[in-house]
């Protein structure tokens, strides 16, 4: 029995021992800069029920640190030669209050994703893709709780969604052909997956208003970068 | 074949569709301004529904707009295609007669097959049609009844890239759709000036009137192109491309290289989902603004001719001087626009008044101008009336009229083959 647990706490080990070898990214996003102010979002009337506050578009929403979120941080280029494979828990963009939720994320080329419909009303679903190869489509939701499954085949940063039943609803998703991307939260931090091979790497952080910058890195096996990108509202 | 008299009914059914095509200009203007174009994603049907049962409790948010634009459209198609029929059940007879109507309703009644290839097939076979009307309305200018081929034509044309817009997911169709409205309602309002008393006595035709035509033509011109860019920028989806007026971007002429867009679009903070502008979105926008002083100098310079060559009261310089305060309205409302960041009911305004300000320029040329062409109209329709032996009650008799001095003072000669001043 003593063999046994002995062979298990090996595999275990070897098992985890890429992880531990690989390299780990992560970082914050913060704007420098005053960006014009957010304008009110004027509801129609059966949206305007679901609200009992106002409500604000989100171009630039920064946290206490200047911390800047929704901004898409992705690689360049993933490693060479690594595959990924595709998650089983589908993303979801929902829509929720007459917003979508979230405003920004990311799936991998091909990777399905759920697009839902939690609001008691209608919605259309329009996805604006520009890159070709990319199909645009625009898809009714009449009902709560529908849920429609759609992949992109090409990379693309950002796809836009709309909804043009509602024309303030918009949303985004990036399209990578690898997972190390993330969305900036609301204090600005983001993280990648934690199984960066060693390399040299070209880290971009996209925000729709604020622009791009990028920063070029080398890391090592087992290393730890904290990541500092600064965007500038003009 | 002589020409039976045309009955004031269908004047006024001409005029009645007119009317609603402007109604339908306006509809579609507000879908546009209102972001709402896709709104609805499916087409005939909306949301699955037949067009004409879809619950009145589902119409919210952009689907009232679309949808209203969709069923006021379906009205305007059945009014011009009634005003087809009608045009050509009047001027034929016998097989010609039935023939005619017999493909009108085939077209209409296709319409009703709602499948896609039926469609685009109407669609296809509308632009030679259309052009078929026109040059045989050419050849036979004293009849109506080509126009109404041609109207009917187009607006099965524009049914169509209107679905088409939405079905192929086509911004490019838009720009096409909101020109072809334009357009529709030139050639139905021109349609029912030719069938009016006003037209057919030709209270309007001198050498002074006639001097007009080229500053006329030289203006709706421009005024058409002026609606091209318009339609362009509005079908780019890029919202509002210069926010501030007289100036843009606080200049003269605006920066156009890439860090100053770059700019422009970090400080836009939009309500609904535009595209990020362009310098070309740019550029159009100050191509409209240039277009708009163009057209205001053109109409301008119609104005004063007209005043210099018209008498005080003649139709013709009363028009041009409502032209004149029309295009003023226009330009106050494209300013108006940029002021309210592209409030939607004040450029959908701008839309609206621009269509009247093409229609009266269409009109205005078709007044103006001096080609054999009118002369035989006119002259045709004139002996077609007297045969027809109606009076003012029934009919439009004008042929008995050899020098008669209007109100306005225009003094004008009426012989059996046309008309010429004295």
């Amino acid at each position: 029995m003593k063999r046994y647990g002995t062979w298990i706490g090996w595999c275990a080990v070897l098992a985890t021992l890429p992880t531990l070898a690989a390299a780990e990214i992560s970082g914050k996003v913060t704007l420098k800069g005053t960006p014009p102010p957010e304008r009110k979002v004027a509801f129609d009337a059966l949206c305007g029920k679901l609200h009992t506050k106002d409500a604000f578009t989100r171009h630039y929403v920064v946290g206490p640190d200047s911390g800047l979120a929704n901004v898409f941080v992705y690689l360049k280029e993933g490693p060479p030669g690594k595959t990924y494979p595709i998650p089983e828990k589908m993303p979801v963009l929902d829509q929720v209050h007459c917003f979508y939720e979230p405003y920004v994320m990311g799936v991998l080329v091909d990777q399905k994703f759920q697009i839902k419909n939690s609001d008691p009303l209608m919605h259309n679903v329009h996805a604006t893709p520009k890159v070709e190869g990319n199909k645009e489509f625009n898809v009714g939701q009449p009902v709560q709780g529908m849920v429609t499954e759609r992949s992109f085949s090409k990379p693309e940063v950002l796809v836009r969604f709309k909804c043009d039943v509602h024309p303030w609803m918009f949303a985004y998703v990036g399209v990578l052909p690898h997972h190390y991307f993330a969305v900036t939260d609301n204090e600005g931090k983001f993280k990648f997956p934690a199984d960066l091979p060693a390399g040299k790497y070209t880290v971009v952080a996209y925000h729709l208003k604020a622009g791009e910058v990028t920063q070029d890195i080398t890391v090592a096996e087992g290393d730890k970068k904290e990541l500092a990108f600064t965007l500038e509202a003009k | 074949m002589e020409l039976p008299p045309i009955r004031r009914w269908l004047t006024r059914y001409a005029w009645m569709t007119v009317g609603a095509t402007f109604v339908l200009i306006w509809l579609g203007g507000l879908v546009t301004s209102k972001g709402a174009g896709m709104a609805v994603p499916d087409w005939p049907n909306t949301y699955g529904y037949n067009l004409f049962l879809f619950p009145i409790s589902q119409w919210m948010g952009g689907i009232f707009y679309e949808h209203t634009h969709r069923l006021w459209a379906a009205l305007v198609g059945l009014l011009t295609a009634g005003l087809a029929g009608w045009l050509w059940a009047r001027e034929t007879r016998g097989r010609d007669r039935w023939l005619g109507l017999g493909a009108m309703a085939l077209a209409v009644g296709l319409l009703g097959v709602r499948a896609m290839p039926v469609y685009v097939g109407l669609a296809g076979l509308a632009l030679p049609v259309m052009a078929w009307g026109l040059w045989r309305f050419a050849k036979q200018p004293a009849g109506l009844r080509w126009l109404g081929v041609v109207a009917l034509a187009a607006v099965i044309l524009q049914g169509v890239l209107g679905g088409l817009r939405v079905t192929w997911l086509k911004d490019e169709l838009g720009v096409f759709h909101g020109l072809l409205a334009q357009s529709f309602l030139v050639l139905l309002t021109v349609t029912a000036v030719l069938s009016t008393a006003w037209w057919r006595r030709g209270l309007v035709q001198s050498d002074e009137v006639r001097a007009l035509r080229l500053p006329f033509v030289v203006a709706t011109v421009l005024i058409f192109g002026q609606l091209t860019l318009g339609a362009t920028m509005r079908h780019r989806h890029a919202g509002l491309a210069v926010p501030d007026f007289p100036l843009a971007y606080g200049r003269l002429w605006p920066r156009l290289d890439e860090e100053a867009v770059r700019r422009y679009n970090q400080q836009r903070i939009e309500v609904v989902a535009a595209h990020p502008i362009t310098a070309t979105d740019v550029v159009l926008h100050m191509a409209h603004r240039l277009g708009a002083c163009v057209v205001v100098g053109a109409v301008v310079w119609v104005w004063t001719r007209s005043r210099r060559r018209l008498a005080a009261g003649h139709p013709v310089r009363r028009l041009a001087a409502v032209w004149l305060g029309l295009i003023g309205v226009q330009f106050t409302l494209g300013a108006v626009t940029v002021w309210t960041n592209k409030a939607a009911d004040i450029a959908t305004a701008h839309v609206a008044v621009g269509a009247l300000a093409l229609l009266i320029g269409g009109v205005m040329c078709l007044v103006t101008w001096n080609g054999r062409w009118v002369r035989r109209v006119m002259g045709a329709g004139a002996a077609a009336d007297r045969a027809g032996g109606a009076g003012p009650q029934k009919g439009i008799s004008v042929g008995s009229i050899d020098r008669t001095a209007t109100p306005s003072g225009c003094v004008i000669a009426m012989h059996d083959r046309g008309a010429a001043a004295v």
